[in-house]
């Protein structure tokens, strides 16, 4: 129980994350912002997984899932179909990082296009954990994934975590937040304001995963507050295409802080810590952290 | 009546009821696409969702335009991709509404998981399939592999010869498929079916209206009734999900077989799983969708003793009509137009397996024709009866004009 956040549940326990999934705790804060009156829609994938087996569904609200990669399709579909029965309901889809930046990319950006009043929660692990952790589109530099695995002449993960906030806020949709379960206020206030608004609305959430990244499951609320305070994760909002609402760090840690508690860094030379920094220290220079 | 596209069938007349026949049938000349969008129109779908494809097009853009001038009260949606023009549908119809696609070929295979999903989680989706060959090479041109090579994916799947049948299907294919909650394709010549023109009866939105009641369904998102659509299942469960999905089709079969009468009452138009023309003869072709009118003109200007048995239910698959219909027939000659490559013609394979545990059967001739737009002659369909005649081979592709290797 958070304080200040309704009580009634909506996300049940009884579903079967992992220990210490912070995207469970993501989805359960997220559907107290959102309430009874709504349609979930989501993309296969761990949520999918651990929440709607057949007899065993955690959700106490209507739950759709049809495949990876067409959700926000689904969802548009619903979006159409309850305007032309002329009810009025929160259509939420909750899609995993794979799901979002990389197979069902093309039907999202459709969906942003389209305009739907569709909240679409991107629940970020950083990798393809439901098929075993391999590397994605938002698999962070040099991470260690199964399929990005650091050897003799490799780094780990090469490529660098895809901006997807960015390229959603280009779609000119009313409202874009960035969030993490570390700060459950903060996510809860964020659903509660995309729901003010009409159209599709975008937040991305990191999730933190103790399975995918090598922690112990108590540390997940650590290890993504370090997140945010190395700046190697900024929350913020773009309302109506002006970046808002950034949530300051007092006082900024070197990203090793956060990189050394997790086992897919452990093999990090010196060069990719330095790497790493230059990106952290370049989300501190455009969003001004230190601003206080 | 049945109107074929050589007008080889004749008019049976009208049932004189006049109660149901209080306003004039209307007869118009219309493209094959307009007059689908017409049928769409007066089947009522909420929400129309559409990705533009060759040669399935012109049924879109009038959908669009019904909806622009406010003749079709449905949001009609323009996707990114057809993979996504079904999704849409999808959730529409989870939602318990009427909703309508359309696709070619291409469009169609970039379907192809949707499809399952689809039918899997039994919503009662209806498209039309302008008929289109795969790539590669590219060819926007007709023949039936886009639609066979979806032939499992738990669609019912009905083959038109002619326009009116094409706009007919889609009422009957509403009507079942909502029934028996499973998906139905309406197959329809690309070109030969949807960019020609021909006369049609477009029926009064009463008739469409007493014999297809609104989409009604308990099993659906509503807040106030919540529930689970496309849980996973583990392999305890799996099976009798798809178990589930047989004994459907099973019933959607007896469900198009009682169409046939009700359609009949209702449209004063024929229905059938299967059209028997002619078969009282020793050899019989049997094939599907437009090319049958080019086979009932070749047999009537055949001095030979042949008929035809065309098939409109694909899926499901009526065999024992099938195997009733050729009962007395010494020689099948299947002709497809989709092939199964490193295997042999698909109907054919299906035509065969259909009479294999049948003590007497007849010999049974495949033939590959028509690929890519390749044009079916009379000739061809000549040449086709002989070459079965010789009895030389089991079967040969009809048409080519060279081999490549």
């Amino acid at each position: 129980m958070i304080a200040g956040l309704p009580e009634e549940e909506l996300f049940l326990q009884g579903h079967t994350a992992c220990a210490g999934c912070s995207q469970a705790l993501a989805v359960r804060i997220a559907m107290k912002a959102l309430g009874k009156n709504t349609i979930v829609c989501l993309a296969t994938g761990c949520l999918e997984i651990y929440s709607t087996q057949y007899r065993r569904c955690a959700w106490k609200v209507p739950v759709i899932h049809m495949l990876f990669e067409n959700a926000p399709a689904v969802a548009s579909g619903i979006e159409v179909a309850m305007k032309k029965l002329g009810k009025k309901v929160n259509i939420a889809v909750f899609a995993g990082d794979g799901a979002t930046v990389d197979i069902g990319f093309g039907a999202l950006s459709g969906m942003l296009e389209r305009g739907h009043n569709v909240i679409y929660i991107c629940i970020d692990n950083e990798a393809y954990m439901n098929t075993g952790i391999q590397r994605g589109g938002s698999t962070p530099y040099a991470a260690y994934t199964t399929t990005s695995p650091p050897g003799k002449v490799s780094i780990g993960n090469k490529t660098f975590k895809k901006d997807l906030p960015s390229i959603v806020a280009a779609h000119r949709i009313p409202y874009v937040a960035t969030a993490n379960p570390s700060y459950p206020k903060d996510l809860y206030k964020k659903v509660k304001k995309a729901m003010e608004f009409d159209g599709a609305k975008y937040i991305h959430i990191l999730t933190p995963c103790p399975t995918g990244w090598g922690f112990e499951s108590n540390e997940s609320i650590e290890i993504g507050r370090l997140a945010n305070e190395t700046a190697l994760w900024v929350n913020y909002e773009v309302v109506n295409g002006e970046i808002t609402d950034v949530m300051k760090i007092k006082e900024k840690k070197p990203v090793e802080e956060y990189l050394r508690r997790q086992a897919r860094f452990r093999h990090l030379s010196k060069k990719e810590i330095e790497e790493i920094q230059k990106i952290a220290d370049e989300n501190a220079r455009i969003f001004g952290l230190y601003g206080l | 009546m049945v109107v074929s596209v050589k007008g080889k069938t004749k008019n049976k007349g009208r049932v004189k009821d006049k109660a149901k026949t209080k306003n004039k049938e209307k007869m118009v000349v219309i493209e094959g696409s307009h007059a689908v969008a017409e049928a769409v129109r007066l089947c009522k779908p909420k929400v129309v969702a559409a990705f533009p494809i060759t040669p399935q097009t012109h049924i879109v853009e009038r959908l669009a335009w019904l909806v622009a001038n406010g003749m079709l009260d449905a949001e009609y949606v323009n996707v990114e991709s057809e993979h996504s023009a079904l999704s849409l549908v999808a959730g529409a119809v989870a939602c318990g509404v009427r909703a309508y696609t359309a696709t070619s070929s291409q469009g169609l295979a970039l379907m192809h998981e949707v499809l399952f999903a689809t039918s899997g989680m039994r919503l009662p989706v209806v498209m039309h399939v302008a008929n289109r060959a795969l790539s590669a090479p590219l060819n926007i041109w007709n023949d039936l592999s886009d639609t066979m090579a979806q032939r499992d994916a738990s669609w019912i799947q009905l083959y038109a010869e002619n326009v009116q049948e094409s706009v007919d299907f889609t009422f009957i294919a509403y009507k079942v498929a909502e029934e028996v909650m499973l998906p139905a394709m309406v197959c329809m010549d690309g070109y030969t079916l949807t960019h020609v023109y021909e006369p049609v009866s477009i029926p009064e939105q009463w008739q469409v209206d007493d014999y297809l009641p609104e989409y009604q369904t308990n099993y659906k998102l509503d807040v106030e009734n919540p529930m689970l659509i496309g849980a996973y299942a583990l392999p305890d469960d799996y099976m009798e999900f798809k178990y589930d999905q047989q004994l459907a089709m099973d019933v959607a079969m007896t469900k198009l077989e009682e169409e046939s009468k009700e359609f009949e009452k209702k449209f004063n138009r024929r229905f059938d799983l299967i059209e028997e023309y002619k078969l009282e003869s020793d050899v019989a072709i049997v094939s599907m969708g437009s090319v049958c009118g080019t086979i009932k003109d070749a047999i009537d200007n055949f001095s030979a003793d042949v008929g035809l048995l065309r098939l409109i239910a694909y899926r499901p698959f009526p065999k024992d009509k099938i195997r009733d219909a050729l009962r007395d027939v010494e020689t099948v000659i299947v002709i497809d137009r989709a092939f199964s490559y490193g295997f042999e013609g698909i109907l054919f394979s299906e035509i065969k397996s259909a009479f294999y545990n049948v003590e007497e059967k007849p010999r049974i001739f495949g033939y590959v024709a028509g690929l890519g737009g390749r044009d079916i002659r009379i000739e061809d369909i000549h040449r086709i009866i002989e070459d079965a005649k010789q009895a030389e081979k089991e079967g040969d592709w009809i048409g080519l004009r060279g081999v490549y290797t």
